[in-house]
């Protein structure tokens, strides 16, 4: 299943961050290997979506460091962190929903894509899009905006992508394609992080499972080591 | 029989638009043709204003001094220098621009209802600005330019913009300029970017975009606009004075964009338009006209939520920029 390197592709090393005056990461190591797809688990509250939001700048880390292979993105400007190479996805999806979908990908195109072949790949990888490259993103199906969110994305031409819970809300099938396109993407050396609350989403497209609790990386195992304990979850997440 | 393209029909559409202000030049009676002019030169005014509201979401309550900067660049420099036309233009464009560049790189640090106060903050120093120098600019009295003036000089000869129908052709000119940018705009990867940035400033952040830059750009863009419409208006109407800088002028745009149409090219004619026929028919009926104004208004709310062309383009016509 993995194609990771053993390189990191981007490290999180001490690092804290705060809503307000709310401390919500405490000391937050995480390690995502080149090419790889770690998966973030762990209750609400526990700072997975924080932990993706201080990457990209959206919270400030007061500390410690974020690497991006050897390039330190901690004191970037949010709208730079997308520029170095990576791509959020956050939660809800977030369309642009007045603008077609042909106006949202040319949207994620202008700032790093390389123009049509860019566009034409990430049509390939979500064909369904092709066909409603006309139609206001707002009125597409839960599914259709979680992939066109996805290509959006794409279009920046990420080393590293971050999925915040890319099936919420979705039909089994629609999970199935999400996750066929996360395997797809590792294969071509994309790295991802993906936060899930489902377990049973997680396993098949998984490397590694980060076990997020109190705003600390308690542990990083294996996913086969999850298969092989699913007492594990049941300790950090609280569901078997 | 062949269908034209959304591109094609959008094209059509605002080409005929201009034909037909340009046809009625001659068909309207003398009132009517003074009040298209005046007409015209606001809905410049309101498309400026609808870059900034329309297509960015920025709500702002101090645009008349955009439009009073271009006002008073070109009015004290024709009035007190004795300049031409066109330099007395050319410096109520570099007023407002300069004032939209300063006011937005300040304002912007700010969203939301603050955005709004400070801007109307602004604003408002700006028409004190105008009452306190009485000595140039007489304040609401204001100035009336010499007709002698008033004079556009071009190579092959002179226009004289006291006369209606020049007035008139000269205020659809520019009309149809910011008309034309307008569209271009719409449909350039700049305009999407606005609209976009509108909808969700965080998400543009997180695709590489410098939001604030983005919001500067429009901020002077809709300055830059706003003044050539106060520059042509001094020129043209020939009277400059400090009820133009007034909060009432910086809530009229926010009006005529919101019954034309927000983010919409012709909305902002529309809106113009109908505000001046309702307001003018009304008072001539009753001196209660503004009650009437309000129902009006309240009827073209409830059926037209989305302003009179947004509305028209959500439910009839998709391909209406």
């Amino acid at each position: 299943m993995t194609a990771a390197s053993g390189m990191a592709a981007l490290r999180m090393e001490g690092v804290d961050s705060f809503y307000g005056h709310v401390q919500v990461l405490r000391g937050f190591d995480l390690e995502l290997k080149s090419g790889e797809v770690l998966c973030l688990l762990g209750r609400n509250g526990a700072g997975k979506t924080t932990a993706l939001k201080t990457i990209m700048g959206l919270v400030p880390a007061t500390a410690g460091r974020i690497l991006l292979g050897d390039a330190d993105l901690t004191k970037l400007p949010p709208h730079e962190v997308p520029k170095a190479g990576v791509a959020y996805v956050p939660q809800g999806r977030r369309l642009f929903s007045e603008l077609t979908v042909a106006e949202n990908i040319e949207v994620g195109l202008m700032t790093r894509g390389k123009g049509a072949a860019t566009r034409e790949a990430v049509l390939d990888l979500f064909p369904v899009l092709r066909e409603r490259l006309k139609q206001r993103s707002g009125t597409l199906s839960g599914g259709e905006q979680q992939m066109l969110a996805m290509a959006r994305a794409l279009c920046l031409e990420p080393q590293v992508l971050l999925l915040d819970e890319p099936t919420e809300g979705l039909m089994p099938s629609m999970i199935a394609r999400i996750r066929e396109t996360v395997a797809g993407l590792r294969e071509r050396g994309v790295s991802t992080i993906l936060v899930e609350q489902r377990v049973d989403a997680v396993l098949p497209v998984a490397d590694r499972v980060a076990f997020i609790e109190n705003g600390r990386n308690r542990e990083t195992v294996p996913v086969e080591r999850l298969r092989a304990d699913p007492d594990m979850v049941h300790r950090y997440v609280g569901v078997g | 029989m062949t269908r034209l393209s959304p591109s094609a029909k959008s094209i059509a559409l605002h080409v005929g638009v201009v034909l037909l202000l340009l046809a009625l030049n001659v068909l309207l009676p003398e009132y009517h043709r003074g009040v298209l002019a005046r007409v015209l030169v606001l809905a410049v005014f309101a498309m400026g204003y609808n870059l900034a509201f329309g297509y960015t979401g920025l709500l702002s309550l101090g645009h008349a001094m955009f439009f009073a900067a271009g006002l008073y660049g070109a009015g004290l420099t024709v009035y007190h220098l004795e300049w031409s036309v066109w330099p007395a233009f050319a410096t109520g464009l570099v007023a407002g621009t300069a004032l939209a560049l300063v006011v937005g790189f300040l304002a912007l640090r700010t969203t939301g209802v603050a955005f709004m106060i400070v801007t109307l903050m602004f604003a408002q120093v700006f028409y004190l600005t105008t009452l306190y120098f009485t000595t140039y600019t007489r304040g609401e009295e204001g100035l009336v330019l010499p007709q002698a003036a008033r004079v556009l000089a071009f190579p092959g000869g002179v226009l004289n913009l006291s006369d209606p129908s020049t007035r008139y052709l000269v205020a659809l000119a520019l009309f149809a300029l910011v008309l034309a940018v307008t569209l271009f705009l719409a449909r350039a990867p700049f305009g999407r970017s606005l609209v976009a940035i509108r909808e969700n400033e965080e998400r543009m952040r997180m695709l590489g975009y410098d939001v604030f830059a983005n919001k500067l750009a429009s901020v002077v863009l809709s300055g830059l606009v706003c003044a050539a419409a106060g520059a042509a208006y001094a020129v043209l109407f020939g009277y400059v004075g400090s009820g133009f800088a007034a909060i009432q002028y910086s809530i009229l745009p926010l009006l005529w964009v919101l019954v034309g149409g927000a983010a919409t090219t012709l909305g902002p004619l529309i809106g113009t338009l109908f505000m001046f026929y309702v307001i003018d028919t009304a008072s001539s009926y009753t001196t209660a006209h503004l009650l009437v104004v309000g129902l009006v208004l309240i009827g073209v709310i409830l059926f037209f939520p989305k302003g009179i062309a947004g509305t028209v383009r959500e439910r009839w016509l998709p391909w209406l920029p």
